[in-house]
């Protein structure tokens, strides 16, 4: 039974169908790419399952319940979390305190608690602090823990952000590019760690353009194009799926630097 | 032992309320230092409201109004003690800033400030108009706290000044603790996160709303007691202290010392006291060298005056 199922999901922007008829499903343990030239729609869709913006038609059911056009907060509580193509790290605040914020529905108390610094306040931000350190030395940033995060590289933002998503223990986990801008020995790290979290059991939906990294790691993929979908498969089924060759063929020029 | 930043900003506010008075030439000095904790406690609430959270206000000084007026008030129409008054006043306050907040906070950057200016300006303008209650622009008398005098029953007998300058002091560190414990606490983090940004805090489970809200009506209950402090040791209150000036007032204390830390508030709070004292020397240009001052230190040390010259010490050229 998938946890995650995407049914008829669409969106225009002033007229333009950004994003239409889109459905598919991920089950936990399962990793599905969702590919597709640039404008493709792939981030507008992540978009809309994660809350961010209002599907103009479409469902998006997480674990059997219809979550469509929930607040991102609220998904966060059902088990959903995510991470950002352009990242969005909280860049004064040290690596540590990125990853505690991951904890935050677990952390979170009364107001007065904190502002009194009572023992059940430091207890839930010790708690939280550990586990933080852990998920850091996970991703290999545990050396970096006191640095402020806006003077890390990209390649180890990248992997911030993917550690504050861990921390919320999700069930379903949406990466968007988590390798962009990454060299290849950030990349196959990334690999691994993905590989190693949906292994835990986590459905996790991928937006990627290594392709390389795509047809490794994917157990299911999703081709975008122009909004809609025109493929899904296996990655052998997709890779020779005459559609999906026209499409990345008529673009070849656009993603040759990508 | 390492010294945590919490820890070491407060054993610096005590030492400087403690010290200081052995160099004052004369007693005049108390009541400049009284005024400066009395500022530092509402620039301390800013601190949480747009250091911490991000969120701007401009009609903070309302909420000081409210505080200032219920220690005048309640003790006559109630009969309550003035130290409850405090209470009654930043009770009413957090109401106000609960009920205004919930829509205005929904608002960004200077739509929230002009917002929050309205609400500032209609606090001014009851307070002004409601002669009946408030006697209108020429203030009202407001009693005394009785603390100096249980104190000296107590046999420590202060002046009147030493007694405010002392008792602003305090209240002002134990504001400046509630504000650093937030800083590190759950709640402090999540604030921080949501000013960095708001998008991420809202997918790691942040409600934002929420949050933001309970900042307002925390920074909301700081200013009403800083109003109630500024009141009580006036032993006298005018409208102005919810006037538009007083607002702008505590938001450029704030930046200009270093929104983002409650020393550096604290230290813009003492500074932007002081400044017009001293300027005096330039009589008529005062207020433009004041301005200036406040431009320069802008442009050229925008996270404010002391983060900046902690940094330059620190020699960590970022």
């Amino acid at each position: 039974m998938s946890l995650l199922d995407i049914k008829g999901l669409g969106i225009t922007f002033g007229g333009l169908r950004a994003v239409n008829e889109v459905s598919f499903s991920v089950s936990p343990g399962e990793i599905v790419s969702v590919i597709g030239p640039n404008g493709a729609g792939k981030t507008t869709l992540f978009n809309m399952i994660s809350g961010i913006y209002l599907p103009g038609a479409g469902q998006v059911v997480l674990n059997g319940e219809d979550v469509t056009g929930m607040r991102p907060d609220l998904l966060a509580r059902r088990g959903m979390s995510r991470t950002f193509q352009n990242l969005q790290i909280f860049q004064s605040m040290t690596v540590l305190e990125n990853a505690i914020s991951g904890y935050h529905l677990q952390e979170r108390g009364p107001v007065l608690a904190d502002l009194l610094g009572l023992p059940s306040s430091r207890r839930r931000s010790k708690a939280a602090e550990e586990g933080a350190r852990a998920l850091l030395a996970r991703v290999g940033l545990e050396r970096a823990a006191e640095r402020e995060a806006g003077n890390l590289s990209y390649g180890a933002l990248k992997r911030l952000e993917i550690a504050r998503a861990l921390a919320l223990n999700p069930k379903v986990l949406l990466l968007d590019e988590p390798a962009a801008g990454c060299n290849a020995v950030e990349t196959e790290e990334i690999d691994h760690l993905i590989a190693e979290v949906a292994k835990s059991g986590v459905a996790i939906l991928l937006v990627e353009h290594d392709m390389k990294m795509v047809m490794r790691i994917s157990s299911h993929i999703v081709v975008l194009d122009h909004g809609e979908k025109i493929a899904e498969g296996d990655p052998a089924t997709v890779s020779r799926d005459p559609a999906v060759i026209a499409a990345y063929l008529g673009t070849e020029a656009e993603n040759a630097d990508g | 032992m390492k010294l945590t930043p919490k820890t070491a900003t407060l054993l610096v506010l005590a030492a400087l309320v403690a010290i200081t008075p052995f160099f004052f030439p004369s007693g005049y000095y108390y009541r400049v230092g009284a005024l400066i904790f009395v500022n530092g406690l509402a620039v301390t609430g800013i601190v949480i409201l747009t250091g911490y959270a991000g969120q701007v206000s401009l009609g903070h000084a309302g909420f000081a109004g409210i505080g200032g007026y219920a220690c005048a008030l309640a003790p006559v129409h109630l009969g309550l003690p003035p130290v409850l008054a405090v209470v009654l006043g930043a009770a009413i306050s957090a109401a106000l800033a609960w009920l205004v907040g919930r829509p205005i906070l929904r608002l960004k950057g200077y739509y929230l400030g002009v917002a929050s200016l309205g609400m500032g300006i209609l606090i001014s303008m009851v307070l002004n108009n409601e002669r009946w209650l408030t006697r209108g622009p020429d203030g009202i008398d407001v009693p005394d706290l009785g603390l100096r005098g249980v104190l000296k029953d107590w046999g420590l007998n202060l002046s009147n000044g030493e007694f405010w300058y002392f008792f602003s002091g305090i209240v002002m560190i134990l504001g400046a603790w509630a504000a650093l414990n937030l800083h590190q606490s759950p709640t402090g983090r999540a604030l921080r996160a949501l000013h960095g940004s708001e998008i991420a805090a809202r997918t790691v489970g942040v409600d934002v709303s929420r949050l933001k809200l309970q900042a307002f009506v925390i920074s909301a209950v700081y200013a009403s007691v800083s109003g109630s402090l500024l009141a009580l040791q006036n032993k006298f209150i005018t409208p102005d202290v919810a006037g538009f000036m007083h607002s702008i007032e505590m938001v450029t204390m704030a930046v200009l010392g270093g929104a983002g830390s409650v020393l550096g508030a604290i230290f813009g709070a003492g500074i932007l006291t002081l400044l017009p004292q001293v300027l005096t020397v330039f009589a008529e240009y005062e207020q433009m060298v004041l301005g200036l001052v406040m431009m320069l230190v802008m442009i050229f040390l925008r996270e404010g005056l002391l983060p900046s010259i902690l940094r330059k010490l620190r020699g960590t050229g970022e």
